[in-house]
């Protein structure tokens, strides 16, 4: 299959939300966007370090497919998790204040940007080695198997897992043993600087997921609707057969793939012409157009959303550094 | 009366098995072939009879997968016991057992414990050349945040899984395949802890410090050298993370003289953990500089006399002794 590097059209036609279910949906991209662009301001300054990899372009997969999931489902994701954190019900507070080291974190500090973890929401990581999540999640779902439960896994990844091992190993098991695991691939186009159709013999990730038995789909990544839908279709189907269910969402990363990244290997062209199918903004223009959201309203919600923003800096700055006589702990349960 | 009985380490395993999967239903066994085939050492014969193909679960040829679903299951409420056949394919796995099973509980600031049990079959000496004849312990024992067991006597066999079942955390355990038809006395036991090295063989004039498959070898030259009049004190050290530091220094304070053997490689391996243990807690116990027996620096040989003679041998350590009183 043939790699088209530009966008498809944009997202148009009716949202098919109410008011209240549509302005959260936006609420939720605009925090993830908001939070992650203080997050680059502050690496900059020296208050985030490490790696940080921003989500931004890329917030409806998370918001439309996290809001397709119930409490008791379980989520794997990867070092790209800001988002899904957030949305899955993280408080940003906790949040910033693991990207600043501090002990308020959700980790205390020993994760950071990439290792987001929370049990209450089950959230499983926050996992940075490329696949290293797929396999937990297989596991994840044979454990409410064996133990009859209703719970989904829902299992995020790059393309660029697609390569690995892993990917192949735990498709397979899943299948095999008839598994609930929802395996959401973030299709950006790029595993760090290589593009797909330089990584990928088989660049259809559909007929790829399709060889191992399982159903699989395809959505546009930035149409937060279409997201929705399909991850609702998939989760019935789970729901239907107990066996896992392949999506593939298309979408783009608007930002370097790291805060180290000079962005060598696709044009600036390319680039821009993705942001103008920015998720939040063709969203934002369609609600508009069907009188579902006026300007005052979206001003109010991207005001909350920076004023959650500024309270998860203070809340990071004023928090504390976990004592190094306690580094020790927790290496093992007792 | 004596309620002893004499088994195989192989029965040992098995038993201990039996008794974890009957006494918890959370207890499920997965690996290659453990279920129809009955266990590629037949540790697993009978069971998917006795307790059906949902908690014998025969996997593909996937380490990395089905130790990482393992982890997972762990995870999701289960007690797994994953069988990886040999160390040797271990390293298909070592992604999901390092960066995975050994780093969740710290890295998520205390919020997951994986309770996962992994056992695998290590060592040589049975003519399997170079890709099937490791023993990498000593790496696996490099690591926080898992526990290396490595049961060499029977009742250790028998007794150490539940333990490292009841743990919360991950346990890795290495069986050497050269003691599988190991026959001997299981003493009427409850059980035995996961946490401290043991002495096998009491002396006073060195301490033979070693683990796992080289037991019965630093056992069969301390009976040598009796008869030489040098009385060994043989020390199994059994866990290797978190090691038993006082029980090393206990016997060296006690001999004077130390000789560690190990399968591992010389360059890099266990024994030079435990000697450096030595040198930091004990060193002025000594009458003599450490001495270790350890796999010579060659990928083990196929060809029988190469590979007696690349591995630790009763007679390696009892030159080695010999030249700590020359």
């Amino acid at each position: 299959m043939a790699i088209e590097h530009r966008p498809p059209p944009p997202p148009s036609g009716p949202v098919p939300w109410d008011k209240d279910f549509a302005l959260k949906m936006l609420a939720d991209m605009l925090r993830i966007r908001r939070m992650e662009e203080k997050c680059a301001e502050a690496y900059g300054e020296g208050k985030i370090r490490g790696f940080l990899h921003l989500y931004i372009g890329e917030e409806a997969v998370a918001v439309g497919a996290l809001a397709a999931l119930r409490p008791e489902d379980n989520v794997v994701a990867t070092y790209r998790e800001h988002g899904h954190a957030l949305v899955r019900g993280l408080s940003m507070n906790a949040i910033m204040a693991e990207m600043y080291g501090k002990q308020e974190g959700c980790c205390r500090g020993r994760g950071g940007s990439m290792h987001l973890f929370d049990a209450a929401t089950r959230l499983y990581g926050g996992n940075a080695i490329v696949g290293g999540g797929l396999p937990l999640a297989t596991g994840l779902a044979l454990a409410a198997k064996m133990q009859r439960e209703e719970r989904v896994t829902a299992c995020f990844f790059g393309d660029g897992a697609v390569a690995e091992g892993a990917f192949h190993e735990a498709m397979n098991l899943a299948a095999l043993w008839k598994l609930p695991v929802l395996f959401c691939c973030e299709n950006n186009l790029y595993g760090m600087g290589t593009a797909i159709e330089r990584a990928e013999a088989q660049t259809d990730l559909v007929a790829k997921a399709a060889a191992y038995g399982m159903p699989a789909l395809r959505c546009d990544g930035m149409d937060i609707v279409a997201v929705h839908d399909t991850t609702l279709a998939a989760l019935a189907q789970i729901h239907e057969t107990g066996g896992p269910v392949f999506v593939e969402y298309q979408t783009y990363r608007f930002r370097a793939h790291s805060m180290f990244d000079a962005e060598l290997y696709r044009d600036k062209d390319e680039v821009e012409a993705w942001k103008t199918r920015g998720p939040i903004h063709t969203f934002t223009a369609r609600l508009k157009a069907e009188g579902k959201l006026t300007e005052d309203e979206f001003l109010a919600l991207d005001a909350a959303a920076q004023r959650e923003v500024e309270a998860a800096v203070a809340f990071a700055e004023a928090g504390t550094w976990e004592p190094v006589e306690t580094m020790l702990g927790d290496v093992y349960t007792s | 009366m004596s309620l002893s009985r004499r088994l195989t380490y192989r029965e040992a395993v098995r038993e201990a098995m039996q008794e974890a999967l009957r006494a918890d239903p959370r207890v499920f066994l997965m690996g290659e072939d453990v279920g129809r085939y009955g266990g590629t050492y037949a540790f697993s014969k009978g069971f998917l009879d006795e307790f059906g193909p949902e908690r014998i679960r025969d996997t593909p040829l996937s380490e990395l997968g089905f130790v990482g679903t393992g982890i997972g299951a762990a995870l999701g409420g289960l007690r797994p016991i994953v069988e990886v056949m040999t160390v040797n394919f271990s390293l298909l796995a070592l992604d999901q057992i390092v960066n995975t099973a050994a780093l969740l509980r710290h890295m998520s600031g205390g919020q997951f414990s994986v309770p996962l049990v992994i056992r695998m079959a290590t060592g040589a000496g049975r003519q399997l050349a170079a890709q099937h004849s490791h023993s990498l312990e000593g790496w696996y024992a490099h690591i926080p945040g898992i526990k290396v067991l490595t049961p060499a006597t029977i009742e250790d066999a028998r007794h150490m899984l539940w333990p490292a079942l009841a743990d919360p955390d991950p346990v890795v355990i290495f069986e050497h395949a050269g003691l599988f038809n190991m026959e001997g006395e299981l003493p009427d036991i409850d059980g035995v802890d996961i946490t401290t090295a043991k002495v096998r063989r009491a002396g006073r004039d060195v301490a033979l410090i070693t683990y796992g498959g080289c037991l019965p070898k630093a056992l069969a030259a301390a009976e040598t050298l009796a008869t030489e009049g040098i009385e060994a004190e043989v020390l199994d050290l059994r866990v290797l993370r978190p090691l038993d530091t006082a029980g090393i220094v206990a016997a060296v304070a006690k001999c004077h003289r130390a000789v560690v053997i190990d399968e591992n490689w010389k360059s890099g391996g266990f024994a030079a953990e435990v000697m450096a243990r030595i040198m930091e807690h004990a060193f002025y116990e000594l009458d003599a500089p450490v001495a270790r027996v350890c796999s010579e620096e060659v990928p083990i040989p196929y060809a029988k006399h190469l590979e007696e003679a690349a591995l630790p041998q009763p007679e390696k350590i009892v030159a080695a002794v010999k030249g700590l009183f020359a």
